[in-house]
């Protein structure tokens, strides 16, 4: 057991810090949450320097671990996260690597790459959302396009996004996990409205898609017709494994501001909130542990996350709840105040015990594909 | 950064737990519990024979020249096994009493201001221990005593190393809980197809592989913030996945013939050797401000 880096490492890292800080000042403001054509832009802005600068490729190109050092640094530096280029450079583009043809790699994955097309995901239905494999959107083949009609939700980014990657029933007879395509729509395409949706934090994240006969070419499919099941799954392994490396850094320095801002407030000289703040810290010191833990494996066997990713997922978002409601109870009555730091990022935190597949879910997953109980009900 | 084990490693582990399984597998942990206060002596030597107390000593001085995370390893089966003794005491005192090394004198030691294990049957007690009074010990297999002026001062090495052994038990109660929940039928079907089993049984699993990811990474860097993390860590682990399993097991869980029991109550006793948990939190709250002071 080895926790010290190459010297290749090290150095990756010290050309990134500097880079970091001869680049992170002349970035422009950061747009406010409800400016999306500004969010896409800024985040664009930021692929793009990173591309230009020979990190663009990061995500997909470099070993586990350069891409942990990435993900750290960035982080500790302040500098935006992947933000509208999320699905882009962290599902769809490694999806397309992994599964694509040559042409669809060449046609897609550079543009993603130098910050130029955003993507959203299209996977949830209203009728199936952890129940992913229960999807009702339909195509059918006329000549050489898909026609799809249907709907999905929770789309984030689907405002502002050039591509969705979208799964599709091609087989309506097959058993469920088998008659599923993937596909990659053009967003305008004819046939599609938008429609946001506004999230208990006040914000519009994500949206309603609503699919009304829309063509997509044959040309578009990733992997095989009827094999999208299987493709996806290579898509949520990379979600559910590496995907919340610079969350984990930053959740522990929102940890040491909240512990100073104890001790400013005077809350630090009640033992049981220290102690709570102790705890977290604890938490979040294994969780990083964790992370390296399962990005060294993720090195030994090739770079496909394996379901470790279940386990830390399942840890990190209640612990990451837990975090910012230790934050609430810093600020006290302050924690009411819309404009107080960490009042929003408590309420964003909800969600992560629900999105890319429900604490249930992991639960099953852990059970079943972990310690072998047989599938539940 | 190659944070897994290396094949020595591996190996190191699955030889601990195959001697182990040879001189103590479950009939010996049962006639344990029906002679409490006695210690095998013959197992202890086994141990010593097999370098288990002389695992970081020096080949110098006679020992196996191991760190810390081979001795996290092996101590992680001990606690698996449930292997009754002062362990941690006698492996600390090697090199340094005479005997403790080769396991023919066994060590006992007061420290951390907790009751005190295997005074009266030790040959050798480290620390003061004027005073002390025997408890009625909640463990059947670790007798304990209060001693009057313990100090609350602490090895962090000791702390780790209880660590290990609170992952040990937590990796043996998720196995014993993920045993039963497989094999266990109720209304038709075994007990771990329901989704309120598979929860407990998820949950003990993810305390463990967090449990151990902060135990691997304090061995090798034997910070002592660290090794304060891993504690708190490996005791929820130890102790909640004991009770989850007492859960799983149903009615059974709750007799003496359940093998649980025995994992539950000897992570409590081990919650109060080398430090108590407020104190990993203190040191860990403290370190959070650390650089602004």
């Amino acid at each position: 057991m080895d926790l010290t880096y190459t010297p290749e490492e090290e150095e990756f890292r010290a050309r990134l810090r500097e880079w970091l800080r001869g680049v992170l000042p002349s970035l422009p403001p950061k747009p406010s949450p409800d400016d999306w054509p500004g969010r896409r832009a800024y985040d664009l802005g930021w692929q793009r320097m990173l591309y230009d600068a020979g990190y663009g490729e990061v995500h997909w190109g470099a070993s586990p671990t350069v891409r942990l050092i990435f993900l750290e640094e960035t982080e500790r530096a302040g500098a935006p996260y992947v933000g509208a280029n999320f699905v882009g450079l962290l599902h769809a583009g490694p999806t397309i690597a992994a599964e694509g043809t040559q042409a669809q790699r060449v046609r897609w994955l550079a543009p993603i790459l130098r910050g130029e097309q955003v993507w959203c995901q299209g996977f949830s239905e209203p009728d199936a959302g952890s129940d992913l494999a229960a999807l009702r959107t339909r195509a059918w083949r006329d000549g050489d396009d898909y026609v799809v009609s249907g709907s999905k939700i929770w789309t984030s980014h689907a405002e502002v996004a050039d591509w969705c990657e979208l799964l599709v029933r091609t087989d309506p007879e097959a058993p469920k996990h088998r008659g599923i395509s993937w596909l990659a729509m053009p967003m305008d395409a004819p046939g599609i409205t938008v429609r946001p949706l506004r999230t208990l934090a006040g914000s519009a994240e994500f949206a309603e898609v609503f699919l009304d006969e829309v063509r997509v070419p044959v040309a578009n499919r990733v992997g095989d017709e009827n094999d999208g099941w299987r493709v996806t799954m290579v898509t949520l392994s990379f979600e559910r494994g590496t995907a919340f490396v610079g969350e984990v850094v930053a959740c522990r320095r929102v940890l040491v501001e909240l512990a100073c801002q104890a001790r400013e407030n005077g809350r630090w000289d009640d033992p049981v909130l220290r102690r709570r703040l102790g705890r977290l810290n604890a938490e979040f010191r294994a969780l990083w542990r964790l992370t390296q833990w399962n990005v060294s494996e993720a090195e030994a066997s090739g770079g496909v996350p394996g379901v470790g990713g279940s386990v830390f997922k399942l840890r990190y978002s209640h612990a990451r709840q837990d975090l910012y409601d230790t934050a609430a109870d810093v600020l006290g009555a302050e924690s009411l105040d819309l404009d107080r730091p960490w009042v929003l990022d408590r309420l964003s935190s909800l969600s992560y015990t629900i999105a890319a597949g429900t604490s249930q879910i992991q639960h099953s997953i852990v059970a079943e594909r972990i310690l072998g109980l047989p599938r539940g009900r | 950064m190659r944070f897994q084990l290396t094949e020595d490693q591996r190996a190191l582990r699955a030889a601990t737990r195959q001697l182990l399984a040879r001189h103590f597998n479950g009939e010996a942990l049962r006639a344990a519990v029906e002679a409490p206060a006695t210690l095998d002596r013959a197992l202890w030597r086994e141990l010593g024979a097999a370098g288990f107390f002389a695992l970081r000593l020096p080949e110098a001085e006679g020992g196996v020249g191991l760190g810390l995370p081979e001795a996290v390893l092996a101590f992680e089966e001990a606690g698996r096994a449930l292997l009754p003794g002062p362990l941690v005491a006698t492996h600390l005192a090697a090199g340094e009493v005479p005997g403790a090394a080769d396991g023919s004198v066994v060590v006992a030691a007061v420290d951390g201001g907790g009751p005190a294990e295997w005074l009266t049957q030790a040959d050798v007690v480290r620390g003061d221990a004027s005073g002390a009074v025997p408890l009625r010990s909640v463990d059947p297999l670790t007798p304990l005593h209060r001693v009057p002026g313990a100090q609350g001062a602490t090895d962090p090495v000791a702390a780790l190393l209880t660590a290990a052994e609170q992952l040990g038990t937590a990796v043996r109660v998720c196995e014993l809980a993920a045993q039963h929940a497989r094999t266990r039928e109720q209304f038709g079907r075994p007990i771990g197809a329901f989704q309120a089993v598979q929860q407990l049984c998820a949950r003990t699993l993810v305390r463990v592989e967090v449990a151990r990811a902060a135990v691997y990474a304090a061995a090798v860097t034997a910070d002592p913030v660290d090794i304060a993390a891993a504690r708190l860590l490996a005791d929820e682990a130890a102790v909640r996945g004991a009770r989850d399993c007492l859960q799983v097991h149903g009615g059974m869980g709750f007799t003496w013939e359940a093998e649980v029991h025995l994992h539950l109550k000897r992570a409590w006793v081990r919650t109060h050797r080398a430090g108590e948990n407020t104190e990993s939190e203190e040191m860990l709250a403290c370190d959070l401000v650390a650089g602004e002071a």
